[in-house]
């Protein structure tokens, strides 16, 4: 965006309002977007804990990451957020990964 | 780098050690299970493993392996802390229903000297029935609500009745019927799984390292584990059931509790009571 | 109301050995409850123990103390069927005794 005046002190007294309003703009535009990210990964997170409640194997840590995910939202800070909600959908897989490789793992610990 | 990146590869670490150790090769064909001769490798490997405790004393837990341990329970036993949750137990267990019925009504004998004889598998319903389960339905089924399996009643009733049957050998049953033996078998299954976010399964500590150190406990072996239930923990100040215990092991290994008397914890207490048939029932116990 | 105290004390040559168990939920006052609330401290301040008129075991206790505490002692003196008064009072001013006979 160019903005020009008739005369140079037109374009001193602009300049900074411009940059202003550059900021405010960007600023929302990085909310909005911060906030699709986080809903984008807490759904992420959410279907993969899911599938391990189906698996009757979730993790505490997993329920505790989500749980900040959750509360870091509610005061708005996103990035943080989403942060926590990427590390809650990996410790969800985590837990997925698990079950699924128990599922024949465990026969190495039987006594036998 | 963002606290995510840091972490997401250490919390994958025990899955990765899982993968590692499924590379392994190994082959184990998915038999029926022969119930009889796996109880007594399971007996076999604790009596191999520590050749100087009595078969009977297993069911004594840490005490059976650590000779300090021992001598300060002894003691305690001579004025046991769980005196007072028994003496409520029986007091709840005699107190009738508000249709003038009791707990002595729903079971054989009256309730008394039957402990070692749970959990068994109800055809009929082909399930698991436990102590805790049976209690809780005999007060449905005489119009009372149920309590907490997690709770101070429970724990107190649960002690008076294995209290009643101290001395008398585990005396478990699996009746000829595919989905008794499914049971065992998952309840077998459920003891060896690693489970939480540290990876271990109730074998890792109670097969590999009963005797040594976990933290400042010693740690149990399996064979005769609930021999001794309900018990009171120092730890906890009061008396834990069967399902109380489940639970914590599970919330320590940083797994999310199922609930109590879910099916896979009834299977699990079911294997784990059938292993130690011929052990003699010494609870309720007072453990740290 | 069952007594909150049991004992037993044996005599064996001319010293006597007592065992104490008691319920009280000894509350530090710093534990709080399932809605946040403090539970308010709730403790055996004094423990006596006698004999024959005489003192045989004081005990002033505080917060540190655990939940139905254990106590074990022993005291010179006491022959088998003399009378041991055992007594407590806590910090709300409830107070519980109970004698027994040396065993």
């Amino acid at each position: 965006m160019t903005v020009t005046a008739s005369t140079a002190s037109g374009q001193l007294f602009l300049w900074p309002l411009v940059a202003l309003s550059l900021v405010g703009c960007a600023a929302s535009a990085n909310a909005a977007g911060s906030q699709s990210d986080f809903e984008t990964a807490y759904a992420a997170a959410d279907a993969a804990e899911q599938e391990a409640g189906h698996l009757r194997n979730r993790w505490t840590v997993t329920e505790t990451a989500l749980a900040g995910a959750r509360k870091a939202a509610g005061e708005g800070d996103f990035d943080r957020a989403r942060d926590m909600a990427r590390e809650a959908e990996a410790l969800a897989k985590a837990s997925v990964f698990q079950a699924k490789s128990e599922k024949e793992a465990w026969k190495n610990l039987e006594i036998r | 780098m963002r606290s995510w990146q840091v972490f997401w590869p250490i919390s994958i670490l025990p899955a990765i050690a899982a993968l590692m150790v499924l590379s392994v090769p190994q082959a184990f064909a998915d038999d029926p299970p022969d119930p009889a001769a796996e109880a007594k490798a399971f007996r076999d490997y604790f009596i191999h493993k520590f050749s100087d405790v009595k078969l009977e004393n297993f069911v004594n837990g840490p005490y059976s392996l650590n000779e300090g341990m021992r001598r300060q329970w002894q003691e305690i036993e001579q004025f046991p802390p769980y005196e007072f949750s028994l003496e409520k137990g029986k007091e709840l267990f005699a107190r009738p229903f508000t249709n003038g019925k009791n707990y002595g009504d729903c079971f054989p004998n009256h309730g008394i000297g039957i402990r070692q004889n749970y959990p068994y598998f109800d055809t009929k319903a082909g399930e698991v029935v436990t102590l805790e389960l049976a209690l809780n339905d005999c007060r449905k089924a005489n119009g009372e609500p149920a309590i907490s399996y997690l709770g101070d009643d429970m724990a107190a009733l649960t002690a008076y009745m294995a209290f009643t049957s101290r001395g008398k050998p585990f005396d478990i049953k699996i009746p000829d019927d595919p989905r008794a033996l499914d049971a065992y078998r998952n309840g077998k299954r459920y003891f060896y799984t690693r489970r939480g976010q540290l990876n271990f399964s109730c074998a890792t500590c109670h097969v590999q390292y009963p005797g040594e150190r976990l933290r400042a406990e010693v740690l149990a072996p399996a064979l005769g584990i609930l021999n001794a239930m309900p018990i009171y923990r120092s730890e906890w100040g009061s008396m834990g059931t069967i399902s109380r215990r489940f639970a914590t092991c599970n919330s320590q290994t940083r797994g999310v509790p199922l609930e109590p008397q879910s099916q896979e914890y009834r299977d699990l207490e079911y294997y784990l009571s059938y292993v130690s048939n011929g052990l003699p029932i010494s609870g309720p116990g007072a453990r740290p | 109301m069952a007594s909150s105290i049991r004992v037993r004390a044996i005599a064996n040559g001319g010293i006597t050995e007592v065992q104490t168990l008691i319920q009280h939920p000894m509350d530090s006052g710093f534990i709080k409850d399932e809605n946040g609330q403090f539970i308010p401290a709730h403790f055996i301040q004094e423990l006596t123990f006698e004999h024959d008129g005489r003192k045989v075991f004081v005990a002033d206790w505080g917060t540190a103390v655990a939940k139905d505490p254990y106590v074990k002692f022993s005291f010179k003196g006491g022959n088998k069927g003399d009378d041991l008064k055992v007594g407590w009072i806590d910090n709300q001013g409830t107070t519980d005794t109970t004698t027994v006979k040396i065993q």
